[in-house]
């Protein structure tokens, strides 16, 4: 018998592990189904409707804080995941030496530091330089999102790193190629998987954060999750139901997408 | 085998390396000398961390010698990085590049050297011809079997004609089977295209089938160069005959030499001629080598050079395995080869004489 000290087969195992799904996803799925209330209130069912997600679709604050989460966290993606691929390949690509574990633990400050702190210390550091320079724009968002999603595109590219054969790099120079050209042809190439992982990964991390970007952000720039907020400290209607479900399925979208991506290169 | 050419491929010049610093460093090559002859098939055999495959990395470029120089054609290239040297590795891991073609990775070379497309085309498919892998050019390196990737991995360094190609055991991931036809099929590569090869393993009876030299290596220096009939008839010293074969170590003592040969004293008092390594002048107590079928078995009587007991008769086959104890307790081991009919006499228990003959026994250095 394979499978008998299988863990499926320990008695309670169906009962804890359903009682952890519905946890997880039944708060989800009574969002969702409440987007489509036809009532005000966000308990008491109305009626079917899409009158919500009409009512935020021409709601121009919506639409305006959705683009800047986007500009946002792509700018802020793509950025922290070049800034990753360097440090993982700086700290793969070579033998340890003291002071490697120090500058693991620099990388992955973010995720150390608690947010609140960052977020203090940003709002005080940001302000003396928009006096000095005068700039208010996007930049201190995008700066800080780049900062702290360094970490989690990090940890995927290390990870495809360091399963990578080392002799690969070694047979391309045994083939004249120069170290651009392996890291071009070769590293590169197949590092592509962890570095689709990686921006991702950032993205998703960006889109979603509350704490930084309420302490950085000036007025007039509210990123989609800052701005339902925002909206709930006023009073829920179901319309923060309806941005919730289209943030929720285009999540998703974007996960499987490069989860396609990424197995279509591995 | 063909007069080669006197001209040396690689000259290794009192090349030393050594890893680590201070209390902990070690040297994995101690000034170590050898020179590789164009055209030639040569193998660098020894036991894991001999330094054979640290030796190899050097001369690819891979690490850099502590000391020493190593000489391509007479040009230093030991400062050199591996992607300017004209040498190419077939690795013991194969390394194919997991993203492209077998054609591509065969290409490799060729197009990093900026060579026009239709010449790295022409000699994509020379190679493939030449390693039996026509059939599978657009197949992905993990869609073929381990024999395969072997071939790929040999093309792809042969196709941008290195002027001297490194094999680092490429041989040992394969089972025995695919390892025979690989060894007839890598001579026969060597043979075809005219490079030296140099190659590395810890394999004795794959040293013994391919070289055109063999070096014996151990703990980080070259302890005897020669042809394959030299290493193993002419060990030098005590490793290279313990590692080679089956060997009988014999205690003697030197009571003339001439010509370059010595005549030893056994601890039966007989006298035997034996072979001396170059440039040995042996004196008093020395150890000598004789290998299992080099000696005979004869009636125990005075004329046979020792005398012994048969413990144990091994037969395996093509031959039969005597193992035997001498008169001064020592172990000896006569191998004879088997022909058809009946046993002749030597049963377990039994006394014999065993005889060595003229040219059997060799004086070892240490």
């Amino acid at each position: 018998m394979a499978n008998r000290f299988s863990i499926k087969h320990q008695p309670g195992f169906t009962a804890i592990a359903a009682t952890c799904f519905i946890v997880l996803y039944l708060p989800i799925v009574v969002l969702v189904i409440y987007a489509f209330n036809a009532a005000t209130s966000t308990s008491e069912w109305g009626g079917f409707s899409l009158k919500w997600f009409q009512s935020a679709w021409q709601n121009t604050q919506v639409i305006d804080a959705t683009l800047r989460s986007f500009q946002i966290g792509a700018t802020a993606a793509v950025f922290s995941t070049i800034f990753a691929t360097m440090a993982a390949l700086a700290t793969t690509r070579t033998a340890p030496y003291p002071g490697l574990t120090f500058k693991y633990a620099a990388i992955n400050q973010p995720l150390m530091v608690p947010e609140i702190v960052t977020g203090v210390a940003l709002l005080i550091f940001f302000s003396r330089i928009k006096i000095f320079t005068g700039y208010s724009g996007l930049g201190y968002l995008i700066a800080a999102h780049t900062a702290f999603c360094i970490p989690f595109a990090y940890l995927p590219i290390r990870a495809r790193l360091e399963n990578m054969d080392l002799t690969l790099e070694r047979a391309a120079a045994d083939l004249y190629a120069t170290p651009w050209r392996t890291f071009r042809r070769i590293t590169l190439p197949l590092l592509w998987p962890g570095i689709l992982a990686g921006l991702m990964l950032a993205f998703v991390i960006s889109l979603d954060d509350v704490v930084i970007t309420e302490f950085v952000k000036s007025g007039g720039q509210d990123t989609l999750p800052t701005y339902m907020l925002g909206q709930i400290r006023r009073g829920i209607t179901p319309e923060i139901n309806a941005i919730s479900t289209v943030f929720l399925l285009l999540s998703v979208a974007i996960v499987t997408l490069f989860f396609f991506i990424s197995r279509k290169h591995a | 085998m063909p007069d080669k050419p006197d001209r040396n491929a690689i000259e290794v010049v009192k090349v030393s390396k050594i890893f680590g610093s201070g209390e902990g460093q070690v040297a994995a090559l101690d000034t170590v000398s050898v020179s590789i002859r164009e055209n030639e098939f040569f193998t660098l055999l020894g036991p894991s961390g001999c330094g054979k495959t640290t030796l190899l990395r050097l001369i690819a470029g891979f690490d850099f010698p502590t000391a020493g120089e190593i000489l391509l054609y007479g040009q230093d290239i030991a400062p050199l990085p591996p992607f300017k040297r004209p040498v190419n590795t077939v690795f013991q891991s194969y390394a194919l590049f997991p993203h492209m073609t077998v054609a591509e990775n065969i290409g490799f070379g060729l197009e990093m050297l900026g060579k026009p497309k239709a010449e790295i085309k022409a000699r994509v498919d020379a190679m493939l011809k030449l390693v039996k892998m026509e059939a599978l050019s657009a197949r992905r390196t993990s869609q073929i079997s381990g024999g395969q990737q072997q071939r790929v991995a040999l093309a792809r360094a042969l196709a941008p004609q290195p002027k001297v190609l490194l094999l680092d055991e490429p041989l040992s991931a394969l089972d025995y089977k695919l390892r025979k036809e690989m060894q007839i099929e890598l001579k026969r590569l060597q043979h075809e295209t005219g490079i030296t090869f140099i190659f590395v393993t810890h394999d004795q009876e794959e040293a013994l089938t391919m070289s055109d030299r063999i070096a014996v290596m151990s703990s980080g220096k070259i302890l005897q160069v020669g042809s394959p009939r030299d290493i193993y008839d002419r060990p030098s010293e005590r490793f290279v005959a313990d590692f080679i074969g089956e060997s009988n170590f014999l205690k003697a003592e030197v009571v003339g030499v001439s010509a370059g040969r010595a005549t030893v004293k056994l601890s039966s008092g007989t006298e035997i001629p034996a072979s001396l390594p170059e440039g040995l002048v042996p004196k008093g107590k020395v150890t000598i080598v004789v290998r299992p079928e080099h000696a005979q078995l004869s009636a125990a009587s005075p004329s046979a050079s020792l005398s012994g007991t048969v413990e144990n008769i091994v037969y395996l086959g093509t031959d039969t395995h005597f193992h035997l104890r001498l008169a001064d307790g020592e172990p000896f081991i006569v191998r004879r080869q088997n022909s058809r009919g009946t046993g002749d006499g030597i049963v377990q228990g039994g006394k014999v004489g065993i005889l060595i003959g003229g040219d059997a026994a060799q004086v070892l250095k240490d």
